[in-house]
């Protein structure tokens, strides 16, 4: 009893030191933090994770989250309930503390007027936050994901919520299976992920613009999309593929047999890169997965292969040619540029593909075709050219070699002539 | 018939033309003219080689300003039509760059067979001197030339060229303003490089062409040192003999020329970016390489004065003593030999040589 009064006083003895540096310097006492860093791990880990982070680069401090009297010197006193003082928030609690001030929207203009205040109001249309009103408290609040000292903006790379780092910190609870269990769904999304082409390009290529957790599933109104609005959440990037695919046959047969949209041929978590094969009547292709020999989607499948499969051999065949001739120094920058367009086409022939309409697929693939043909013959009149010009140089070589030899036969003629006289 | 009728058409026009200009005078004075047989004979074709390679460029120059559009939005784009476009464009275009370097590298063997044969000395001073001009008019072609493409290397060589300008104590800014008409090398240095590539320096190169051509036919050829006391003993006409060969040595260049241009054929890069950095192989041409490199090696400062600076001065002073080299050299005018040049001489072209090498090999 006498160390541990003896361990109050000398606290309050430097925290009255403390604040009366402060109050040379005018800064207002704050006796939380004071005594926080006099009692030294763990007391103080959140102190420093605190004064670093958003909240307390912009002067906001533990008593505007957890009440109390920071002037006061007294332990007591500070932390009375009379001076307001809450503690540590209960779980339910939180998202109502942090939206006292992120909810208002004249309040947080002046920090950052383009933030949104309705975070909260989507977080209750969340499963999270429908889950925790019934009082689950196992599911994500705000700190669960922001964490409580030490928030860091969305846009500071170190920060949980970063784009870089949401798979990760989803992961945490949703890929724990023991955490998970009784909520009967899987936990094998963040391995699926990782190894998708979306995941390959944020975690491996830590690429910004590919998508993360949140971008299909909202973050705040976290919730997972529903078979009809599949596409609606993929057309957010892939705006072209789902206007093709909303106006095509599909939509309303996927509708109706309750197959969701993209996710059908594409999968959801771990989107695989496309290719060529996925189409048409082979052993890979996804068509196959409903149609079969005889019906009509059978035969449009493969004929929309043929398609794309032609204006790729030529496509291919071009390039071979560019370097064949590019091989024999000739120029072909013009060329090269020509088939970037190819490319192009060929991209947008394989786009046109979800519009399941083989006479758009085949008008589309006409174009590239065309100019994949026009680059394999300019290449090959180049290839040709370099023949000619070389064929060109020994005619006119043999001729001013003949020349040269008539005039030395011309010059020892004179000489000789010239020796006799 | 009158013997009027009689004359084959090459006399009829021998005599038309002889009663209105003074022809026998000049075929007299050419089949008059001697040059002198010996082991040195051969250095002799360079400055006719020279010249070859001069009218080439003349013509396939005035070809290429056909198609040629300056202007940084332009330059680039023309050329590429050129070479792509035209017919024979491409020949045309690698014929005038081959040619280009040919003819200053046999301007420089002409140069260097002039000096160490001291035929440079009296009465010949100023057929050296003009040949000297002639020499830095052919670098200050090139230099110019190089540019008009406006692709990538020649953009980053230009800049590092005029930088060196730049150095020149007092009058290195203006100079340097002068050339690139204002502080970068922009679209305005490229139209001022076209006017001084196809107008400018033909306009005095030809001035100074004629002079030099003028002092070489009313001199006649150098004499071997020592043999002018007595005449040589062995000489061949002028005409026909030496034309003759003249004309045989310009068909093999001719074809050397177009071996060149056809499997080597003059690349055009990445048109000019200067808001990209300097691509890898930054270079100037090969006749400047030995100048260039002595720059690279110099230290940044050396005494109290900036390395380049001393470097763009000793080079300076170097060509002047080398234009006045007839006026220093004393011995050769009473038929002797200077031991001494012929190591200055020796040592400048195994220094040339070394360095041009080292620039290669370290780029």
């Amino acid at each position: 009893m006498k160390i541990k009064l003896l361990a109050v006083s000398i606290v309050m003895s430097v925290g009255l030191l403390f604040s009366f540096a402060r109050g040379q310097t005018g800064q207002a006492p704050n006796t939380c933090v004071d005594c926080h860093t006099m009692l030294g791990a763990p007391y103080d880990s959140i102190v420093t994770a605190q004064q670093s982070d958003i909240h307390g680069t912009n002067d906001i401090n533990c008593v505007d989250c957890h009440g109390g009297d920071p002037t006061s010197m007294d332990p007591d006193q500070a932390m009375s309930a009379q001076a307001g003082f809450i503690g540590k928030p209960d779980h339910e609690e939180i998202t109502q503390l942090c939206a006292k001030c992120h909810s208002d929207a004249s309040y947080m203009g002046d920090f950052d007027p383009s933030l949104p205040v309705d975070q909260l109001a989507k977080y209750k249309t969340s499963v999270h936050g429908q889950r925790l009103a019934q009082g689950d408290a196992k599911v994500a609040e705000c700190a669960s994901c922001h964490g409580a000292h030490g928030i860091q903006s969305v846009k500071d790379p170190r920060a949980a919520v970063y784009p870089l780092n949401v798979a990760y910190t989803c992961n945490k609870c949703h890929g724990d299976p023991e955490y998970m269990a009784g909520y009967n769904i899987p936990t094998d999304q963040f391995q699926e992920y990782q190894q998708s082409v979306h995941g390959i390009a944020v975690l491996e290529n830590k690429d910004l613009g590919a998508p993360t957790c949140n971008d299909c599933h909202g973050n705040h109104g976290a919730t997972p999309p529903g078979v009809t609005s599949i596409s609606q959440v993929c057309g957010t990037c892939h705006a072209l593929n789902q206007q093709l695919f909303q106006g095509s046959v599909h939509e309303s047969v996927f509708d109706m047999m309750d197959m969701p949209e993209c996710e059908t041929c594409h999968g959801n978590h771990e989107v695989k890169p496309v290719s060529d094969a996925m189409l048409g009547t082979g052993v890979r292709s996804v068509c196959m997965n409903c149609h079969a020999e005889g019906d009509e989607g059978y035969e449009t499948a493969a004929r929309m292969s043929a398609a794309i499969d032609s204006l790729s051999t030529a496509y291919d065949s071009a390039q071979v040619m560019i370097q064949t001739a590019s091989a024999k120094d000739m120029p072909v920058e013009d060329l090269q540029f020509n088939l970037r367009k190819v490319r192009q086409d060929l991209i947008q022939t394989r786009t046109m593909i979800h519009s399941f309409e083989l006479s758009r697929v085949r008008d589309e693939k006409k174009t590239g075709y065309q100019a994949a043909a026009d680059i394999i013959r300019q290449a090959k009149s180049l290839v040709r050219e370099y023949y000619y010009r070389r064929t060109g140089f020994g005619i006119f070589t043999l001729i001013i070699t003949l020349l040269a030899v008539l005039l030395y036969l011309k010059i020892r003629q004179i000489e000789r002539k010239q020796q006799r006289e | 018939m009158s013997p009027k009728h009689d004359a084959t058409l090459k006399e009829r026009t021998t005599r038309w033309m002889q009663e209105r200009y003074p022809l026998d005078k000049v075929t007299g004075f050419a089949e008059k003219k001697q040059v002198p047989l010996y082991h040195g004979t051969i250095w002799y074709y360079f400055g006719g080689v020279t010249l070859f390679l001069f009218l080439i460029q003349v013509v396939t120059g005035i070809l290429l300003l056909f198609y040629y559009r300056t202007g940084a939005d332009q330059a680039y784009e023309s050329v590429r039509f050129l070479m792509t476009e035209v017919q024979f464009g491409w020949l045309i275009r690698s014929i005038h760059s081959w040619s280009a370097n040919l003819m200053v590298f046999a301007a420089f063997v002409h140069m260097f067979s002039v000096y160490f044969t001291r035929a440079y000395r009296k009465p010949r001073e100023f057929t050296w001197v003009t040949g000297m001009l002639l020499l830095l008019l052919a670098l200050a072609f090139g230099f110019s030339g190089y540019l008009l493409p406006w692709n990538q290397l020649a953009f980053f060589a230009t800049k590092v060229g005029t930088d060196i300008v730049g150095v020149v104590p007092v009058a290195g800014d203006f100079m340097l303003n002068l050339l690139r008409g204002g502080p970068n090398v922009t679209g305005a240095t490229l139209s001022r490089f076209f006017g001084f590539h196809i107008a400018l320096f033909p306009g005095i190169f030809t001035i100074i062409l004629a002079v030099h051509l003028l002092f070489v036919q009313v001199q006649g050829m150098s004499h071997p040192l020592g043999a002018e006391e007595q005449a040589p003993d062995k000489t061949m006409p002028f005409f026909p003999n030496f034309v003759l060969r003249d004309l045989l040595l310009w068909l093999i260049v001719l074809n050397v020329l177009a071996l060149l241009a056809v499997f080597f054929p003059w690349e055009l890069g990445q048109k000019a970016d200067p808001f990209t950095s300097a691509p890898a192989g930054i270079r100037p041409e090969w006749y400047f390489m030995f100048m260039f490199q002595t720059l690279k090696f110099l230290p940044a400062h050396i005494l109290a004065l900036e390395g380049e600076v001393v470097g763009v001065a000793g080079f300076g002073i170097a060509g002047l003593l080398w234009i006045l080299v007839p006026f220093l050299d004393r011995k050769s005018e009473k038929g002797r030999k200077s031991r001494k040049l012929t190591y200055i001489g020796l040592v400048i072209v195994i220094y040339i040589i070394v360095m041009t090498i080292i620039g290669y090999v370290l780029s």
